[in-house]
This record gives structure tokens, sequence and C-alpha cells, in this order.
């Protein structure tokens, strides 16, 4: 929950700083892991695992998500899983291709 | 005037003031667009014959420094709400006007430096499947910065009179901004290793 006291914002914004820091520090990572030249599978799982790192420190302290109430986690739990069917209905909808069906383009 | 509820005091139902809970349903549908474009790229990617490497149509030095633009937005955005819980004025302007800086830096980089280079070279998006999901996403993402940037624009100006009579409200009001500044930022610390590293 949000605090009031001068104190207790005082240090909320020492997190603030130090997850800025963070958040520049990951951003150089990635960055410099192009340049190491991995295998596209594996270059894809590096980023999107520091992507999803970084976004889970600017959700957490920056919009507070960290100390939210139980609705607002049960609205992003629906998000989650309507955003993780689409994706997986796209791709398995590409790869369940059956035989026997004509095209027509 | 009559006053509109629940803009200060938590509503009893949701344990929340009305435009917190309404900001994270709006940012929820906002994930389901920039998700449903993201799932366009898998897609497009994965049954292409081929796909380029994104540093070698994009410059990653300049995609790189936009990212470190947006990342300190959003802290100074947060600052900004932080000044104002205690009741500081004079900082918070300062912040709310650094990130609308940061955010119009932003803006002309991607014009004026990106996308002036592209069609100065003829990339248009009809060009290639890349470059049409490229500007499609970064367009989109674009546009929601420059939305960001108008409505900070009127925090740091007219909108700011509303904490000199009604300061819990306008600082309620920063929050429900500083969340959709946030989720802008969110969207392209995804975008960036997607579309120039990978």
């Amino acid at each position: 929950m949000h605090t009031d006291t001068a104190h207790d914002v005082k240090k909320e914004v020492k997190g603030y700083i130090i997850v800025f820091v963070s958040l520049m520090a990951l951003t150089l990572i990635t960055v410099a892991v192009k340049y190491l030249h991995l295998k596209l599978a594996e270059a894809i799982v590096v980023a999107l695992v520091i992507a999803t790192f970084k976004a889970s420190l600017v959700a957490s302290y920056f919009m507070h998500l960290i100390s939210e109430r139980k609705l607002i986690y049960t609205i992003l739990a629906f998000t989650v899983i309507f955003f993780a069917g689409l994706v997986i209905l796209l791709l398995s909808g590409y790869h369940n291709t059956q035989t026997g069906i004509k095209f027509v383009s | 005037m009559e006053i509109i509820p629940y803009t200060v005091e938590e509503r009893p139902e949701t344990g929340l003031f009305n435009a917190k809970l309404g900001v994270w349903l709006f940012l929820a549908s906002e994930v389901m667009l920039f998700g449903a474009l993201f799932s366009s790229y898998i897609l497009l990617r994965v049954s292409a014959p081929a796909w380029p490497e994104g540093a070698s149509l994009l410059s990653v030095p300049i995609g790189t420094f936009n990212t470190i633009v947006l990342i300190t937005s959003s802290v100074t955005m947060v600052m900004a709400w932080a000044s104002l819980k205690e009741k500081n004025l004079k900082r918070f302007r300062f912040f709310i006007g650094s990130t609308v800086l940061l955010g119009l830096t932003f803006l002309l980089i991607k014009l004026f430096v990106e996308y002036h280079a592209k069609f100065e070279h003829h990339n248009f998006p009809s060009k290639s499947t890349f470059l049409a999901i490229y500007f499609t996403l970064t367009g989109l993402h674009g546009i929601h910065v420059l939305g960001g940037v108008i409505l900070n624009s009127y925090f740091w100006g007219p909108g700011s009179k509303m904490f000199l009579d009604q300061p819990e409200r306008f600082t309620n009001r920063i929050e429900v901004a500083g969340l959709y500044w946030h989720f802008v930022d969110l969207v392209w610390i995804f975008l960036f290793p997607v579309l120039y590293l990978l």
C-alpha cells in the first residue's frame, strides 16, 4: 500500500533509484548478449528472460504492483491467461495444418 | 460543485479509488492490443522463408539510447508522484517536466532520426514484412508515447492547479497517469530486444 509519511516516501525513493540502476545495467547486458552471437533460439530465450525481469521490476516497484490489492492481481491474472491463450492458439493453429484440406491461396 | 465520489477515499467494495481500478482495466486491454501485434510478429517471423537480423536494418546504438531515455522517464514519472506525496509542488513540476522532455526526446529521435533514415533509403513499410511489422509496432507505441506526453504536459501546466485545493485527488491523478506511462515503457522493454537485437 502507498505510504504517507515523509520518511516512508524517502525509503521508496531510495528503492526507485536502485531499480533505475538495475534497469540500466540490464539494458546494457541485453545489448552485450547480442554480441555473443548465440544461436537464434538461445538468443530469443535470453533476451526475453532479461526483458521479463526488467518488466517485472517496472511493474513491481514503479507501478507499485508488489503492494497492490488482490483485485488488481485478479484482473492481471485474467490478462495473462487471455494473452497466453492468444499466443498458444495462434501457434498451435500454425503448426496443426490438416492433410486433405483444399487451400485456395 | 458536485463531488465525484471515491477519487481519494477507497471504495469499500474494491479497496481502491475508482481511477486506479479503471486504469488497470484499461492497461489490461492495452496488453491485448500489443499482445495481438506481438503474436502477429511471431507468426510472420515463424512462417517467413527468411527474416533479416534486426541490427542489419536498425541502429542498435540509437535503440539503446532511446531505451535509456524511456526508462529514465519512468523514474522521473514516479519521482513526480513521490514529490506530491511529500507535498512538494515545485519538485513535482521539475520531475513531470523532465518526463515530458524525455518523452519528446524519444519521439523526436524515433521520427527524425530513425524513421527519416528509413524513408531516405526508401525503406517503407510496404518494402518487406519486417519493415511492415516494425513500423506498425513502433508506430502504435509512438502514438501511445505522444498521448502520454500530451497528458503529462497538461499536468505540468494548467492541470497542476488542482493541487492547491485538492492535493490528494491530484496526487492520485498523477499516480494513474504514471501507471499508463510505466506501461508504455514496459512495452518498449519488450519491443527493443525483439526488433533490434534478434
